[in-house]
């Protein structure tokens, strides 16, 4: 695996998103807010329709990075969302290498990620931390 | 929001990572990674799924007390997990504790104040060893974020 600075993990798609994912997200989860799948809920509440479960595209994008670097590698996972992800969506996640450290003789690969919405602009920003193999 | 809230802690609870919620926890967060769905023993859980946690307590475990949140204007901002060696694996035994860890105001962008909270919750194993922790950041705006 080439761990370079500026190295990037391969690009995921993952749409057309659809109130099923979300709905499946909140499942899951246990977080079964309306706003993610009812549309007269969101609409009163000033929504067109309902839209993406934020946490969803954050586990996703957590899936992303795992397996580039490793499920068992992950030592920190941080994410904070911008614009609002829609049904019909298609969101590209990528991610590149911004730091190679040492730590209490553990390597540790700092990595930036994005999730964009098909019309450029950026649904979430991430930051995380994986402890790799020497 | 009442900046009092600051330091508020929920009632500890048990909370087992149970292999079958994983599975179904990566399948909906797009994943088939082996390490999560395979035939083999789950040596980990996704890095977001101790969210979920929140969301199966009792009301004596949120921290938010009798807190007043106007809910239609919350947003959830940030969210962090960090793990000090890998992420706990189905069928450990966790012990779980959420508390409000800081309060503070900001201007907002477009005016109007915003309200932050630090919400972290502390995973422990049964030899109480942090083995994950969870920050999320909600924001309270001066008005709906639908409006």
């Amino acid at each position: 695996m080439e761990l370079d600075v500026g190295a990037e993990g391969p690009t995921w798609e993952d749409g057309p998103l659809t109130v099923t994912d979300f709905v499946r997200y909140q499942g899951a989860s246990g977080d079964m807010n309306p706003i993610h799948h009812d549309t007269e809920f969101a609409r009163k509440a000033g929504f067109p329709m309902p839209f993406a479960v934020g946490m969803r595209q954050a586990g996703v994008l957590a899936s992303w990075a795992a397996d580039w670097l490793g499920p068992e590698n992950v030592r920190r996972f941080k994410v904070q969302w911008r614009e609002q992800a829609w049904p019909g969506d298609v969101l590209t996640y990528s991610g590149a290498v911004t730091a190679l450290r040492e730590e209490a003789g553990q390597h540790l690969v700092d990595i930036e990620m994005t999730v964009t919405r098909q019309t450029g602009g950026t649904h979430l920003r991430g930051w995380a931390t994986f402890a790799v193999p020497a | 929001m009442d900046a009092s809230i600051e330091g508020h802690r929920g009632k500890p609870f048990r909370l087992v990572v149970e292999e079958g919620k994983v599975r179904e926890f990566a399948r909906a967060v797009k994943s088939s990674n082996p390490a999560y769905v395979g035939e083999g023993p789950q040596a980990t859980s996704p890095a977001t799924f101790l969210a979920s946690s929140a969301f199966w307590q009792g009301p004596e475990h949120s921290p938010w007390g009798d807190a007043a949140l106007n809910w239609e204007r919350i947003l959830h901002g940030e969210q962090e997990f960090v793990f000090p060696g890998p992420p706990p694996a189905a069928g450990r035994e966790l012990t779980a504790e959420a508390r409000i860890d800081r309060v503070y105001e900001k201007e907002g962008k477009r005016g109007g104040a915003m309200t932050f909270v630090e919400l972290v919750t502390e995973y422990r194993d049964a030899s109480g060893t942090v083995v994950a922790e969870s920050r999320s950041t909600i924001i309270e705006t001066s008005q709906a974020p639908g409006s």
